[in-house]
């Protein structure tokens, strides 16, 4: 046991028992749903079978149902795709990068951050699947031997790099994700009455017993499995950087994208990650584990990966003027200037000044401002992908071709209705599934819990004596 | 002889650790314990090593990067020499950067799978297994010692109960297997 400085503030507050934090996390589970549970539930079913609805009328009639032209190939599909990755990169950070910096506070919300990334990356991974017209041939872009003699993906292409990063990072993301799940189905498996939910979560849970074995196997791997996750997550989105960055258009090429993507993709995670974890906290009575510590916690990194963004845009219009390139520079004058101003500007609002907003202690500790303002960001950022998407195309080298983008219905549709299935599987997370990885959650409750902190140490005898030197 | 197998129960993971200490100082041997959460530093105590399952997520890591060269050479060199812009594939080193990224995500994704898998196996733990807690209440806030008699024959089923009372449990229970 670790003994933390007092004047570290708590991270679970209130006087918890082991038994309290079991009692708290599990309950919701084992209670009837709240009436509010079934009404967002079935909100967002509605809005998910609209966008099924959407995808069987695409996949029957052809993806000339989308408002693009032959000037603007790419314009919501790829947007709504680079916008649910990047969305999907904050679970797996909190969970793998904090891990390994040893942060505490990760351990409270990891769990539901990486239910979001899972269930953001499904998302997201329909938008290339879709994309494709003939969704049953989606298996071609795997290098299978195949009937037309010597033929395989392109290797060097990074729309096939993008393949293999994102399947691994989805199943990477999942097994880590449910390896931690697993000695907590078993807590609930142990107090399940109902011989159904018994019997599902012994299932759930693999016969997890809790030896020590296997908690050692359990932390080295989890600890491997962090260390490889992190460069993961940083690939990843630099890999989806390249669908732009390897291209030779202006706006797009661009060799800033990589980590100007990454710090993206974290900024706009963690602003998901508080807009589902405000709620969450609330509806199921959690605001003892996760309270406006952690809050904060996440707004400083909103507010440094938001700065890192703002540098990055401000970087990109220098580099235009400077290159000397003018096509590279009418790009950008078209961005701030062109039909797009609106976006453009909404991007810099959005992204650039509402970051900045978090060095204020006395906002960056608000709780409604925080679930304003990650709105906010997560709206920017899907502008920023549009703007860079559409506004780099839609005026090219042929005047004659210039051309303006306009969703059609099923466009919209397709989009709302991801957003309605992702709240159908984190509704159901929330519904079935520990929110909170309780018994690692336990792990540091001597540690950081408000009780033990502040108590006298009535613990005698063990031999590490780190908290001697405190007194 | 019929086993004889105790379950010593404490309520605090501190109180498991220092009452293991204790025993196995006097020489008994603890051959399991069960708990809600990892208990750091119990390991060496009651003897348990270290697990090798980072080795195995090494050589799994290395393999992937293996069958991604072989592959990727093989697909992209040998069997159909892709030209692109007039510089076709000649050689595996003259394209190696463009190769580097599916050869990472190979890497990661084979390391990552075999670790998980083998844990998964090594720990028994796969769906439809039965729960092998002592107590269902392992798995909330108490922590379960446990020491069988078969493995401690120097001392007799009293001499281990008394030691065990020591230790500050707060419930022991027993069970014989014939």
């Amino acid at each position: 046991m670790h003994k933390e400085a007092a004047i570290r503030e708590p991270l679970i507050l209130g006087h918890k028992s082991f038994h309290d934090v079991t009692e708290d996390v599990c309950r919701p589970i084992e209670d009837k749903a709240p009436k509010m549970w079934y009404v967002l539930f079935g909100i967002a079913a509605i809005i998910g079978l609209y966008g099924v609805g959407c995808i069987l009328y695409l996949l029957g009639t052809g993806v000339g149902v989308w408002g693009l032209n032959k000037t603007i190939g790419w314009a919501w599909d790829i947007t709504n795709f680079v916008w649910w990755v990047g969305i999907g990169h904050a679970g797996t950070l909190i969970s793998a990068v904090l891990l390994l910096f040893r942060q505490k506070w990760r351990m409270a919300i990891n769990r539901s951050a990486e239910a979001m990334t899972i269930f953001a990356v499904f998302m997201a991974g329909l938008f290339p699947l879709i994309h494709m017209g003939r969704l049953w041939l989606g298996y071609w872009v795997l290098p299978l031997p195949n009937q037309f003699g010597s033929l395989w993906v392109n290797f060097n292409s990074p729309l096939l790099w993008d393949v293999f990063a994102i399947s691994t990072y989805l199943s990477v993301s999942l097994v880590f994700w449910y390896i931690g799940l697993i000695p907590d189905f078993a807590t609930i498996r142990d107090r399940a009455k109902k011989p159904i939910a018994k019997k599902m979560y012994s299932i759930l849970s693999f016969g997890w017993s809790g030896r020590a074995k296997h908690w050692n196997r359990f932390e080295l791997v989890s600890l491997v499995l962090a260390g490889l996750a992190t460069p993961l997550v940083f690939s990843v989105h630099s890999i989806v950087s390249f669908d732009f960055a390897t291209s030779v258009i202006p706006g797009w090429h661009t060799t800033i994208f990589p980590p100007y993507f990454v710090a993206g993709a974290v900024f706009s995670g963690f602003a998901m990650v508080q807009t589902l974890m405000l709620v969450m906290r609330k509806a199921m009575g959690l605001e003892a584990y996760i309270h406006t510590k952690h809050v904060e916690y996440m707004n400083i990194v909103i507010m440094v990966t938001g700065s890192i963004v703002g540098t990055a845009y401000i970087t990109e219009l220098f580099i235009s003027w400077y290159s000397g390139v003018e096509y590279e520079a009418y790009a950008f004058i078209n961005r701030a200037t062109g039909p797009y101003w609106w976006a453009y500007a909404s991007m810099m609002t959005c992204n650039v000044v509402s970051p900045q907003l978090m060095w204020f202690k006395k906002l960056r500790t608000s709780l409604i401002f925080t679930f304003i303002i990650s709105i906010v960001v997560n709206i920017g950022m899907w502008f920023e992908r549009y703007v860079i998407i559409v506004t780099s195309l839609h005026r090219d080298y042929l005047p004659s071709s210039w051309s303006m983008h306009y969703p059609s219905h099923i466009d919209i549709g397709v989009y709302v209705g991801t957003i309605g299935l992702f709240f159908v599987f984190f509704l159901l997370f929330a519904r079935f599934f520990p929110v909170l990885a309780l018994n690692e959650v336990k792990t540091i409750l001597k540690s950081s819990g408000e009780s033990y902190k502040n108590a006298p140490d009535t613990h005698h005898g063990h031999s590490d004596n780190e908290n001697n030197n405190e007194h | 002889m019929a086993e004889r197998i105790f379950y010593a129960m404490y309520d605090d993971d501190d109180v498991l650790k220092d009452g293991a200490k204790h025993l196995v100082s006097k020489g008994v041997k603890v051959s399991e314990v069960f708990s809600p959460f990892p208990i750091h530093g119990i390991d060496p105590i009651i003897g348990i090593k270290n697990t090798r399952l980072g080795i195995m997520a090494f050589i799994y890591g290395l393999t992937g990067l293996l069958l991604a060269t072989i592959g990727m050479r093989y697909f992209m060199v040998v069997d159909w020499p892709m030209n692109i812009g007039g510089k076709p594939n000649f050689t595996y080193m003259d394209n190696i950067l463009a190769f580097i990224p599916i050869t990472f995500e190979f890497t990661v994704l084979c390391a990552a799978h075999g670790m998980a898998i083998t844990y998964m196996l090594r720990n028994r733990t796969l769906p439809g297994i039965p729960a092998q807690n002592p107590d269902p209440r392992t798995t909330d806030d108490r922590f379960v010692m446990e020491i069988r008699l078969s493995e401690n024959t120097k001392f007799s089923a009293d001499d281990l109960q008394g030691m065990l009372k020591e230790t500050g449990i707060v419930e022991l229970d027993q069970k014989e297997l014939k």
